[in-house]
């Protein structure tokens, strides 16, 4: 029985200069969930887009089913049932959950929208995803798992034979994801094909067939799940030996540098704990359990309703993020792109947005050549990758995004550098250097907190892990005595406390 | 990798050269020194209240009550004058009056969160009132003879509005390009979350905008009641327009965060040389307008255009 739904022929697309795609052969089969891997620029994306139709391909072939598909366009494959769900959803805030499933072809009786028939099938496919969602419920009301399920359920209603899943587990919470797999289960029991694409690992092994993976826009192998390992898998990726995924450190507890008391927002309550030098400081917790919001309060981007922070032992007066720099505390966010990252602006005038009366004389006349050393030095420390510091930050890759956010804070010689999902959308290759950074940091004095929901990372670097559950510290860990059972347990809202 | 010349960012010269060189072949007056420096002290008022505009639109902002600053500038100096209060008292006055309104504007964006084209648009429709309210609704006079220069004076071959823009180009240009605060001013635009992450006081970045834009505003009604030898409560009026076109002309994006004062130049220049043009050709003044809006909707549209191109080129 030839079960193979999807295949393509020797893709090629060329961009002036740039070889995205070069000659990638596969093919994708009924019942199958099939990862695609590969770090930021491997041609992942430039692959999906071949399918979707979203770009045209320079050279190759795409056979749907046995035909051969000439000019593909993205109204074209949704028509055939080719779907995609991508990072950034494609709903409208303010429909329910029904208009959304159906938008662009709503169901009609004469020249009137037929509800009734609208939300009747979407309950049908939401009772059978067995998820309880109102079809009434407007999407901006949803959670973004929720959200989620909501694309699912668009493609589902669209008969789709192939679903492309691009980071579906990124935005999600722990709970949320275990449900996500299930729904992919379900979908691979009815016979969809299902490409998926994920920067964690983990999920492969948990959830799909086969794996295949991408470098340099080129196809490397496929291999089956059952007979691979996170390793092997790397060593494809980056093709060189990562060696050991997190550096080794050790901690000698030194001086208190950092000491929140009793702090409060209108998320978090009564929040107590100190940092050390050379340490850092894990904060685990599910999405929405007050991790952010720490780190916000510390740095004074929110509003503080009480509280003390105090540095070497001085309380501080901290009203704006710009207090929080000037007394040495630093905090690279979570949303590169939205808080991290000018991305409008260069490398250069990023490097030095945070510090820059530093390269500025008295009447705020920036000394170009002191600017322009001063980059140069951090993007040799920092390997980050650009032919001229006068490239805009929106043209580097995810990793080097996030090396420039550093290298701003980096110049401004923090004390206290807070990491707010530092690898988050990164590629491997990159996530290392941050880690060797990191560490290095660590070493140099500096007390560095990184708040993460990637549990390897977590428990490979922090020396001391701090659980949050719905705004509250629930537990506090030692690198000894960490696991992720006791953490997800704490995180939870188990009182497990272990001091 | 060599940096590749974005042909794009002359496209606006290019067109006003094609302009020049299109009114020099049609008329016989208008490459002619006389006129050349006729064009420039037209373009003057504009040209000073366009570096404000800059650095507001840079923000992310717009300012649309210019024309009504210029207005009540006008003719509080001109009455102030008028009464009998020394010249240079006078112009304080009334550089203090755009200071606060731009103070006002700032605080209404700042402070109760609203969207810098409402703001502006209210404080605009009342600073027009007030204009009239001041002036009686009637020109006024009695301007004082040593106060023509400002306006009608000439250093060399060059009328002193035309220097004062030249001026206030040269100020603009190194403030935006040199200095830390014309470099939170684009980092403000282009995300304003990140710069406050930053440690930019992202407020008083927008108080300090909109109060120069405010002086500008101020300084150049100033500069009109010396042209004209009269407070005038109309003066300026629908100027904002012109400013904010070329502003836009030049390349300034409306979105915040990029954009340059040389393109702004040009696109004051393009202002005037057409303005000019037509007048010589004698052109309808309603035509006017219509080629005006024209030349406006068409350079953004070709921006449109490329950037469509450029992006479709780009990804990866």
């Amino acid at each position: 029985m030839n079960s193979t739904v999807l295949e393509l022929k020797n893709i090629r697309k060329l961009y002036p200069g740039v070889v995205a795609l070069d000659g990638v052969s596969m093919s994708f089969k009924k019942g199958e969930v099939h990862a695609i891997v590969g770090e930021n620029g491997a041609g992942k994306s430039t692959f999906i887009k071949s399918i979707t139709g979203a770009i045209e391909p320079t050279e190759g072939e795409i056979i749907f089913k046995g035909e051969f598909i000439a000019h593909n366009n993205p109204a074209k494959s949704l028509e055939m049932g080719i779907c995609a769900v991508y990072q950034e959803f494609n709903l409208i805030p303010y429909l329910n959950v029904a208009e959304n499933i159906f938008y662009g072809r709503y169901k009609t009786k004469g020249i009137f929208v037929d509800y009734e028939s609208m939300y009747k099938e979407t309950k049908e496919i939401l009772d059978d995803l067995g998820v309880k969602i109102d079809p009434r419920t407007l999407v901006k009301d949803l959670t973004v798992g929720y959200q989620q399920i909501i694309e699912i359920a668009k493609s589902i209603s669209r008969r789709a034979k192939v679903i492309i899943m691009d980071e579906p587990s990124a935005p999600l919470t722990n709970s949320e994801l275990i449900y996500l797999f299930k729904i992919v289960a379900k979908l691979k029991e009815r016979g969809c094909a299902i490409i998926y694409i994920s920067h964690r690992l983990e999920e492969i092994f948990e959830i799909c067939d086969k794996v295949t993976v991408f470098r340099d826009g080129k196809y490397i192998q496929t291999l089956s799940v059952a007979e691979t390992n996170k390793e092997e898998l790397i060593t494809l990726m980056v093709n060189r030996d990562l060696g050991e995924q997190f550096p080794p450190k050790q901690l000698v507890k030194k001086d208190k540098v950092l000491e929140v008391k009793g702090l409060n927002t209108d998320v978090i309550k009564d929040i107590h704990f100190e940092a050390y030098e050379g340490e850092i400081l894990g904060f685990a917790g599910l999405v929405g359990a007050g991790r952010t919001e720490i780190a916000r309060a510390v740095f004074g981007a929110d509003k503080i309703n009480g509280g003390e922070i105090l540095l070497n032992g001085k309380r501080l007066n901290i009203h704006s993020p710009k207090d929080a720099i000037a007394s040495g505390i630093g905090l690279i966010p979570e949303d590169r792109k939205q808080h991290g990252a000018l991305l409008h602006m260069s490398i250069q005038e990023n490097t030095t947005y945070a510090h820059l009366s530093n390269f500025a004389n008295k009447f705020g006349m920036i000394d170009f050549k002191k600017e322009i050393k001063a980059v140069n030095e951090y993007k040799e420390a920092l390997k980050i990758k650009t032919p001229f510091i006068s490239q805009k930050v929106k043209n580097l890759s995810g990793g080097n995004q996030q090396k420039v956010v550093l290298a701003k804070w980096l110049i401004t010689d923090c004390k206290v550098l807070i990491f707010d999902e530092p690898t988050r959308g990164i590629d491997v290759g990159a996530k290392q250097e941050i880690y060797q950074l990191m560490i290095e940091l660590a070493k140099q004095g500096k007390v560095i907190i990184m708040i993460s929901s990637e549990m390897p990372e977590l428990l490979g670097m922090s020396d001391r892990i701090i659980v949050m559950h719905e705004g509250r510290i629930t537990g506090e860990l030692y690198r000894e005595d960490a696991t992720q059972e006791k953490i997800l347990s704490m995180a939870s809202g188990g009182q497990e406390e272990v001091k | 990798m060599k940096k590749k010349i974005d042909w794009s960012k002359y496209g606006i010269l290019a067109a006003l050269i094609a302009l020049i060189v299109f009114f020099s072949i049609v008329t016989d007056s208008f490459l002619t020194s006389v006129n050349i420096m006729n064009v420039l002290r037209q373009v003057a008022i504009i040209g000073m209240c366009s570096v404000g505009m800059t650095f507001v639109i840079l923000t992310g902002g717009i300012d649309l009550s210019v024309g009504s600053v210029i207005g009540v500038s006008a003719v509080t100096a001109a009455t102030l004058m008028g009464g009998g209060t020394h010249p240079v008292l006078a112009c304080l006055a009334a550089l203090v009056i755009g200071f606060v309104v731009g103070l006002i504007n700032g605080a209404l964006i700042n402070e109760l969160d609203m969207f810098p084209m409402i703001a502006t648009l209210g404080m605009m429709t009342a600073l027009r009132g007030v204009a009239y309210l001041v002036s009686g609704g009637k020109p006024v006079y009695g301007i004082p003879k040593s106060f023509l220069f400002l306006g009608q004076g000439y250093i060399s071959y060059f009328p002193v509005p035309v220097i004062i823009m030249i001026i206030v180009f040269i100020l603009g240009f190194i403030i935006l390009n040199k200095t830390v605060f014309g470099r939170t001013v684009y980092g403000t635009g282009g995300n304003q979350e990140a710069s406050r992450l930053s440690g930019v006081s992202v407020k008083k970045v927008k108080y300090q905008i909109y109060a120069i834009e405010g002086i500008l505003a101020a300084a150049a009604g100033i500069i009109l009641v010396s042209r004209v030898n009269s407070g005038q409560p109309a003066a300026g009026q629908s100027y904002e327009m012109d400013i904010i076109t070329a502003c836009v002309l030049g390349g300034v994006s409306i979105n915040g965060g990029e954009g340059k004062i040389t393109g702004v130049i040009v696109g004051v220049l393009i202002m005037g040389v057409l303005t000019n043009g037509m007048i010589l050709l004698n052109v309808n003044e309603f035509w006017q307008w219509v080629v005006k809006g024209a030349v406006l909707i068409l350079a953004v549209a070709l921006d449109k255009i490329s950037q469509k191109y450029k992006a479709k080129v780009k990804t990866v």
